[in-house]
């Protein structure tokens, strides 16, 4: 590991201050990515800035009825907030499919969003990887990309993002607000990460320099009947090979309105929004749900050894929607 | 800017004020066990894939491994040697022994650490990933076997002594329905001798 700097720092502008003058900085929230890629030779910071004392550290309801979670809010805070859990059920459940007891309560809300793909490639320094070395080439392509991308990917990369917290974000309409040496912004999650095309190395939309200040979920009535459903080859504590967050407001049978994203098969968290135009206003049907599931996947271009994710990606839709179907009439 | 890559920090270890000078990429694992002496808390992947190094920050469990020991300064950090009361063990301790919730008894300390935490989480009201409804209104599910393997999934054990932890966890859980301070609270306690 690269030696460096270490800076703790108390005010949001002191942070943004302190990135501005030393551009080979890195914020350091939680440290469970940033940390282990620097073990790995991945990142070479020359200065960490300890954003973890920062006042943003909590949950609060928006006059609309919505919530702000502030940036340093721990995975662990988020799944466990009442609010959270009654409101956005899936978003709780989300967060608690990823990693361990440990890591959530070590790990941010800002920096789960800016967390690296786990492709075994980009964090092998002795292969190629488009995204650690643009230009340098893509081994996955014709090699190990069993859980690589089957929407939105390129030639150029078929890395996944790993977030689960993403997913049930991206079908709230979470927004991200930053905060910039020249001022504050925001970008909805659905925009945050850039598409990957021929530059699968630049990965979000945030202008250089900022850093996350938070995330304001705004009111989703629809999100009281949710759920996130995450596959994945073992029981527990592994990343996703395909996930779900749906939410469903069903009545008298016709769907009046329906939330749904996908996890671990694009670059970013996959907000299916042909599948919701397909269902809105029409039957709460198993027949419905695959239509639906397959509009959504028509776009899907898989690789030799990742086709198995089309199938996963329908029956998740249909067996999730169907259970909150059933449960909507209860 | 000329930055300084060390420094002198002050870690609070089980209650003991500790002065070292680290280098900044120091994890917390290594001030432990190169720095401090304190060899209880181990080393397995050194990428926070196993939880041997599980430790409690402020009361959390937290791995140690990913943890920068020049970012754990000002937090209250108990390592597996901190968490019995003087000879008397932590219930926790004490139902890994009575039920060989081990084998070879590497990742013990940090099944302990984290065990104590679920514990504690479970009793805070916390769901998991093998909660059914996780909206407040459902109340706290008991820790059954589901539960306790579902929050004890990031301490990793290659004897496979899965059966018996489980086991223990659920005894000391009971255990800890009687009265009894919280290894948290006798940290704070160490230097005062109230509560002993």
């Amino acid at each position: 590991m690269k030696e460096f700097g270490y800076r703790r720092v108390s005010d949001v502008s002191g942070a943004v201050a302190l990135l501005g003058a030393e551009p080979d900085a890195r914020f350091l929230g939680g440290g469970t990515n940033l940390v282990d890629l620097m073990k790995a030779g991945v990142e070479r910071p020359g200065l960490l800035i300890d954003v973890r004392e920062l006042p943003l550290d909590r949950i609060e309801a928006t006059d609309d009825g919505g919530l702000r979670i502030g940036a340093t809010v721990t995975n662990s805070d988020l799944a466990a907030d009442p609010e959270v859990r009654r409101r956005y059920p899936a978003l709780a459940q989300a967060v608690l499919a990823g990693a361990s007891g440990q890591l959530r309560n070590m790990a941010t809300v800002g920096g789960n969003l800016l967390q690296r793909t786990r492709c075994g490639y980009f964090t092998d320094l002795t292969k190629p990887c488009n995204k650690r070395v643009p230009g340098s080439g893509c081994p996955a392509i014709k090699g190990e990309h069993r859980n690589h991308a089957i929407l939105g990917a390129s030639e150029h990369c078929a890395a996944v993002h790993p977030s689960d917290m993403g997913v049930a974000l991206a079908a709230f309409d979470a927004v991200v607000s930053y905060e910039t040496a020249h001022g504050p912004g925001e970008l909805p999650l659905t925009e945050f990460y850039l598409p990957v095309g021929d530059t699968p190395h630049l990965e979000t939309a945030l202008p250089p320099g900022a850093l996350i200040t938070g995330i304001t979920l705004p009111p989703a009535p629809v999100a009281a009947l949710s759920r996130y459903r995450k596959v994945r080859e073992r029981a527990s504590y592994a990343f996703a090979i395909g996930s779900l967050a749906a939410a469903l407001d069903v009545q008298d049978g016709v769907i009046r309105e329906v939330r749904l994203a996908f996890g671990a098969v694009a670059s970013r968290p996959w907000r299916a929004r042909e599948a919701e135009r397909v269902l809105a206003g029409g039957p709460a049907s198993a027949e419905a749900f695959a239509a639906a599931a397959d509009a959504e996947l028509a776009a899907a271009r898989v690789l030799p050894h990742n086709g198995f994710k089309v199938t996963l990606m329908r029956n998740l839709v249909v067996a999730t929607l169907t259970e909150l179907t059933e449960e909507a009439a209860r | 800017m000329a930055l300084s890559t060390s420094s002198a920090i002050t870690l609070n270890v089980n209650g003991e004020k500790r002065t070292l000078p680290v280098d900044h990429r120091t994890t917390l694992l290594d001030a432990l066990r190169e720095h401090l002496d304190l060899t209880g808390t181990k080393k397995g992947c050194d990428q926070g894939q196993c939880g041997a190094c599980t430790v409690l920050l402020d009361g959390r469990r937290a791995v140690a491994c990913l943890q920068l020991a020049v970012a754990a300064e000002g937090r209250a950090i108990t390592t597996i040697e901190g968490v019995a009361d003087g000879e008397r063990l932590h219930p926790v301790q004490q139902a890994f022994l009575d039920l060989d919730g081990y084998q070879c008894g590497y990742c013990t300390p940090g099944q302990i650490c984290s065990a104590i935490a679920v514990i504690e989480e479970h009793a805070a009201g916390w769901p998991s990933a093998a909660t059914t409804d996780v909206r407040p209104e459902a109340g706290v599910p008991p820790l059954t076997a589901d539960e306790i393997r579902e929050r004890m999934s990031g301490n990793l054990c290659r004897c496979g002594a899965y059966v018996s932890i489980v086991q223990a966890v659920a005894q000391a859980a009971e255990a800890e329905q009687a009265p009894f301070s919280g290894p948290v609270d006798r940290v704070d306690t160490a230097n005062t001798e109230v509560g002993a």
